[in-house]
């Protein structure tokens, strides 16, 4: 990283490189420059989202070396050097979706949409940590992301239907009580 | 919502992290995964001229158990997903391996910092409580060299510790419970944040016979202003059988004796006093179950 003096009493200017979707980036930042904005103004990727910006709602989730992170909450210095992966780079070229995103269109696991890139980045992330979720393991994992319009059933079902396309294997049947058994 | 201005330094050692704190005359903040102090900056309430992002110095990010296998050693850039996904902490800190699924989120957990975040002396963390009760040492360094912390003399206030302005916390050494211990961390939670209302964490040694209390060590979070064992509690229960609720409950009357009780609109002073005394009986009477199984 390299900075770059600028007029007396401003803080120095940051050259960063970032490597996002598989292009690599060099930018010049505000060390306050959050990641969240650098990702949706300087490059224009505008499927991560900015929904409470102050890391409750997960809507600015994306993978930061391979783990979902809260990009709201972290400056873009702070991601110098790092890989990045945006919601933009979830379906196939050809537009073949992403398991995950598979499961959202059949179960219908959206309504407005605002959140569902971070939702299936946190997904993607609880997969694979743990690669045939209950229903409450899914709940407790997507804690850290707020839905307003699907009261998360859909979102649930969704996840752990794409867990069981991810494995290969046929939809697992959990147990209702789980449900009722964690808090949260 | 972005921060206040300020300079932005990533050290490569911590003589350098501690050099560039000393020159920042009070005005400089030290920054691991940022998880507490970036939204302080975002609203404002924190304006620090320089941020030192100690991430990036190599070395800080062990999780060990210390060379005389007394305690497990954590380093000051090590990730709540770190410890909660670590085979030494959940070896010989099960309860600590337990408490990381409660802290914040997954996301959350993958940049915030279990030392920062003791650090922070936020009044409603989860760690505080499972370190007081555990028992820990922080291992604080400075230009003129390290330092020892223990806990109990660690929590100040809110937000507020015994480290000085010139000092960085280099690790943690989290104490392993001893024979005949069980632990236990139980919360009562906010829904929306997740922050807790009360946490209480118990860790209940048995005599040899397995009848009774013969040490008990507590941590409360979420009902004073910092962090704190009741130390009333813990020598009530010296001597109680675990298994007998009415003795442990009124040893647990005196949970919020003498604390400043917080009240916020989520829990009255009143409210929070009687979760804390609920919790404790419940943490108490869990971990003693654990020490027996």
């Amino acid at each position: 990283m390299t900075t770059t003096e600028t007029a007396a009493a401003e803080p120095a200017l940051h050259t960063i490189t970032l490597t996002v979707n598989g292009t690599r980036h060099t930018r010049t930042v505000e060390p306050r420059e959050l990641l969240v904005y650098f990702v949706r103004e300087q490059l224009g990727l505008t499927g991560t989202h900015v929904g409470c910006d102050t890391s409750q709602c997960g809507a600015c989730t994306i993978l930061l070396d391979g783990i979902a992170v809260k990009s709201c909450t972290i400056l873009a210095v702070q991601a110098d050097g790092a890989e990045i992966k945006t919601i933009e780079a979830y379906a196939e070229p050809d537009g073949t979706l992403h398991p995950i995103q598979q499961a959202f269109w059949e179960e219908h696991a959206l309504q407005c949409g605002y959140c569902t890139p971070g939702m299936i980045i946190a997904i993607d992330q609880l997969i694979r940590d743990n690669p045939n979720p209950s229903d409450s393991e899914v709940r407790h994992g997507i804690e850290g992301n707020l839905c307003r319009c699907t009261g998360y059933q859909n979102i649930v079902k969704a996840a752990i239907s794409a867990a069981a396309k991810i494995r290969g294997d046929a939809p697992f049947e959990k147990p209702e009580d789980e449900l009722m058994a964690e808090t949260h | 919502m972005y921060p206040a201005k300020f300079a932005y330094v990533a050290p490569k050692s911590i003589d350098e992290a501690l050099t560039l704190l000393e020159h920042g005359n009070g005005e400089a903040k030290l920054m691991a995964g940022g998880h507490s102090l970036l939204p302080l900056m975002k609203l404002r309430l924190a304006q620090p001229a320089t941020l030192i992002d100690i991430a990036r110095i190599p070395g800080l990010g062990f999780i060990e158990p210390a060379a005389d296998g007394s305690a497990v050693r954590i380093g000051a850039t090590v990730t709540y997903r770190q410890v909660q996904l670590s085979d030494v902490v959940k070896a010989h800190l099960p309860v600590v391996a337990e408490t990381m699924s409660l802290v914040g989120d997954q996301q959350v957990r993958a940049r915030g910092t279990l030392v920062g975040g003791l650090a922070h002396a936020d009044p409603s963390g989860d760690m505080p409580a499972v370190v007081l009760a555990l028992g820990a040492t922080l291992v604080a360094r400075g230009l003129q060299g390290s330092r020892e912390i223990d806990v109990d003399e660690f929590f100040v206030d809110m937000l507020t510790t015994s480290l000085a302005e010139n000092e960085l916390i280099t690790e943690v050494r989290i104490r392993k419970p001893g024979p005949r211990s069980g632990a236990a961390y139980l919360k009562f939670d906010q829904p929306a944040s997740h922050y807790a209302l009360t946490g209480v964490c118990a860790v209940i040694t048995l005599s040899e016979d397995g009848k009774t209390i013969s040490a008990a060590r507590l941590g409360i979070t979420g009902v004073g202003p910092k962090a704190y064992r009741p130390m009333r509690v813990e020598a009530a229960l010296l001597g109680v059988d675990p298994t007998d609720e009415k003795p442990v409950e009124a040893a647990s009357a005196g949970a919020a004796e003498g604390v400043d009780v917080q009240g916020d609109i989520h829990a009255s002073p009143p409210y929070r006093a009687h979760l804390a005394r609920v919790f404790t009986r419940r943490a108490v009477l869990e971990a003693a179950r654990r020490a027996t199984a």
